[in-house]
């Protein structure tokens, strides 16, 4: 294999490990708001998908265009599940994490059977949108556009919500409450406000790079699945609740599949990525940039 | 002695052993053969979940990844039986051993783990058992391996012709699982995983063996498990990575627990008895061609029990008080 080879595969790897940290930061708010994890996680980003799509296929809304809706929509839906289903879960008095990853993971199978029923079990596909298919030669490297626009918005993304987490009044109330909710609520601050507008925020996130995803990925009703684990696994290296311990382990979890898909075979690609979770998780048990 | 406990866990046992007597008549007069599966299917569910909740409910370590000692139960017995010839009885006991040695050296490094961390690692390393099957082509890759059936014989395990035989192994199964739970519940190891549970910290401040709690209570529900899938491997007589190993069995086997009630001698058994017929009913009455009506179904299901009975359904049965331990009451009525 020759060092061309290698950088571009690298290249690409980066692009999509920037796009992985997309995806995995809005569960990475949301445990750090209040200590969950939202196992719908990968049902959410599919229906992002889905909705990129339909606004293409009824409205020709290319999905650079429709991002900022889907991601919107995406707001309302984290929220309003968070008023129908988080919210009570979170109140069980016995089995309290138990409930959590049970309620999400019930969910997750319900939003699964919905896209089934209603969408069927077909695999969809975004044809001839603005960005599909276009690569573009950065230094001899050739670079696929929508992984590289994904990986633009993503680098804005997470800029984006560094100045709201610092800079914004709702945003120091989300720190506020992440940091001690008790006794936000002394000083008269909503609680759960803040966590209906931090699963809004949650999936926002995950509704943009749904909006990309669509792009250059077929949008079926298991497509979550396969990316929640992924996810899971950014947000845990990075260590849980670390917002830009998300965006970092995305970029190793990039590097590293690009770097197994090197050594072994395809299919083996997701192999690499465990087993350096696993070894990170061995030497740092709270990830690498999780409090101790 | 404390008598309200001993007096509770003696009717506990006589309760277990009406109900497997019950059972063990009901297939002589259903002989309708779907009932019959469906039967098999919830012992079987009924066991493997139990011996989940050994680790998951009793030792509060919730492992997503128990698919693993699944299919490497169901491996073993179906590549000794086809490669060398044997006899999966042998098959069973090999993967059972096979799996309690794995689940011991996963759980050297696993169990330093907390929470989340814990979950994630245990899904991850399934994944990863998953993978390996996939790309292992003497053990014939994706395509799975089938089992060569040559009529009815209980030296082969097989029976094409009837569900009767698979029907009294799963309950034994069942009976094996429940009695293993019943036992350990009140010896030094059943109080030990309750005190890692509540508060690892303080337990171990009190001198129990946090560490070796664990790895006990993990190789004692993966060998159990493991006799599951090696009894699943013949019941089905054909298997591939995705059917024995999926994600979605680690899933299945923790689902009738927590419905029924997590950590708890009756919960797993009684979780299956409603979920598995609830299951198979909505497949096929209302699941045909992949409608997805069947996931709504079930889902709803999850989310409804799970926030209106995070106890679990077993919390319905006004016999049923909360477990209580002899210590606890000893310290009452020291008072």
């Amino acid at each position: 294999m020759t060092a061309e080879a290698i950088i571009q595969s690298l290249a690409s790897g980066l692009l999509m490990g920037l796009l992985y940290g997309l995806i995995a930061v809005g569960l990475a708010l949301i445990f750090g708001l209040m200590d969950v994890v939202n196992f719908a996680h990968g049902e959410f980003l599919m229906i992002a998908m889905y909705a990129t799509f339909f606004l293409f296929a009824f409205f020709a809304i290319d999905p650079l265009l429709s991002m900022p809706l889907v991601a919107a929509a995406l707001f309302v839906f984290g929220a309003v599940i968070y008023l129908l289903i988080v919210r009570f879960a979170m109140r069980a008095k016995a089995n309290a994490g138990m409930v959590q990853i049970f309620s999400t993971f019930g969910l997750a199978i319900v939003m699964r059977g919905l896209a089934q029923y209603f969408f069927t079990p077909d695999y969809r596909s975004v044809t001839n949108s603005w960005l599909g298919g276009k690569t573009v030669s950065v230094a001899g490297i050739f670079l696929p556009v929508p992984q590289l626009v994904g990986a633009l918005v993503a680098i804005a993304a997470f800029g984006g919500l560094y100045l709201f987490i610092n800079r914004t009044d709702f945003g120091r109330a989300l720190e506020a409450t992440r940091e001690d909710a008790g006794a936000v609520a002394l000083v008269g601050i909503d609680q759960n406000k803040v966590f209906a507008l931090g699963w809004g925020l949650g999936a926002a996130l995950v509704g943009l790079a749904g909006a990309i995803m669509a792009i250059f990925f077929y949008t079926y009703p298991d497509v979550g699945a396969s990316f929640a684990l992924i996810a899971y696994v950014t947000v845990a290296l990075g260590g849980f609740g670390s917002v830009f311990g998300a965006f970092a382990g995305g970029i190793i979890v990039g590097l590293v599949e690009a770097s197994t898909a090197m050594l072994l075979p395809p299919s083996l690609k997701s192999v690499g990525i465990y087993a350096v979770y696993l070894l990170v998780v061995f030497v740092r048990p709270r990830g690498l940039f999780g409090s101790m | 002695m404390d008598s309200a406990f001993t007096e509770r866990r003696r009717r506990d046992l006589i309760v277990a052993i009406a109900l497997a007597a019950i059972a063990a008549v009901v297939p002589l007069f259903v002989k309708n053969v779907y009932v019959q599966n469906v039967m098999v299917l919830t012992l079987m569910w009924g066991a493997l979940s139990q011996s989940w909740n050994i680790l998951s409910g009793y030792c509060g370590q919730i492992s997503l990844g128990h698919a693993l000692y699944f299919g490497i139960g169901a491996y073993t017995t179906v590549l000794l039986f086809t490669k060398f010839g044997v006899l999966p009885w042998f098959g069973m006991l090999g993967g059972g051993v096979i799996s309690a040695a794995i689940a011991m050296a996963l759980g050297y490094p696993c169990f330093r783990l907390r929470g989340h961390y814990f979950v994630i690692a245990t899904i991850v390393i399934a994944e990863i058992g998953l993978l390996l099957f996939h790309n292992w082509d003497w053990a014939g890759a994706a395509m799975g391996i089938e089992v060569p059936v040559r009529g009815d014989s209980w030296l082969k395990f097989q029976f094409p012709r009837s569900k009767l035989p698979y029907f009294y192994f799963a309950l034994a199964l069942a009976c094996v699982a429940w009695f293993v739970t019943w036992w350990l519940e009140n010896s030094k190891w059943g109080f030990w995983w309750r005190a890692v549970k509540d508060n690892p910290d303080a337990a171990e401040s009190l001198g129990v063996v946090v560490f070796n709690s664990k790895m006990g209570a993990a190789a004692v529900s993966a060998f159990l498990v493991a006799v599951g899938g090696s009894f699943y491997a013949q019941f089905v007589s054909y298997i591939d990575p995705e059917s024995v190993m999926g994600f979605q069995f680690s899933l299945l086997m923790a689902l009738p627990a927590v419905l029924g009630g997590i950590g708890t001698l009756w919960g797993p058994l009684l979780g299956a008895v409603i979920l598995i017929p609830l299951t198979e009913l909505t497949r096929s009455y209302v699941g045909g061609s992949g409608r997805g009506v069947d996931l709504i179904v079930y889902g709803g299901l999850i989310i409804a029990i799970s926030l209106a009975r995070p106890q679990g359904l077993i919390g319905l049965f006004a016999f049923k008080r909360p477990v209580r331990s002899p210590a606890l009451e000893r310290k009452e009525a020291v008072q």
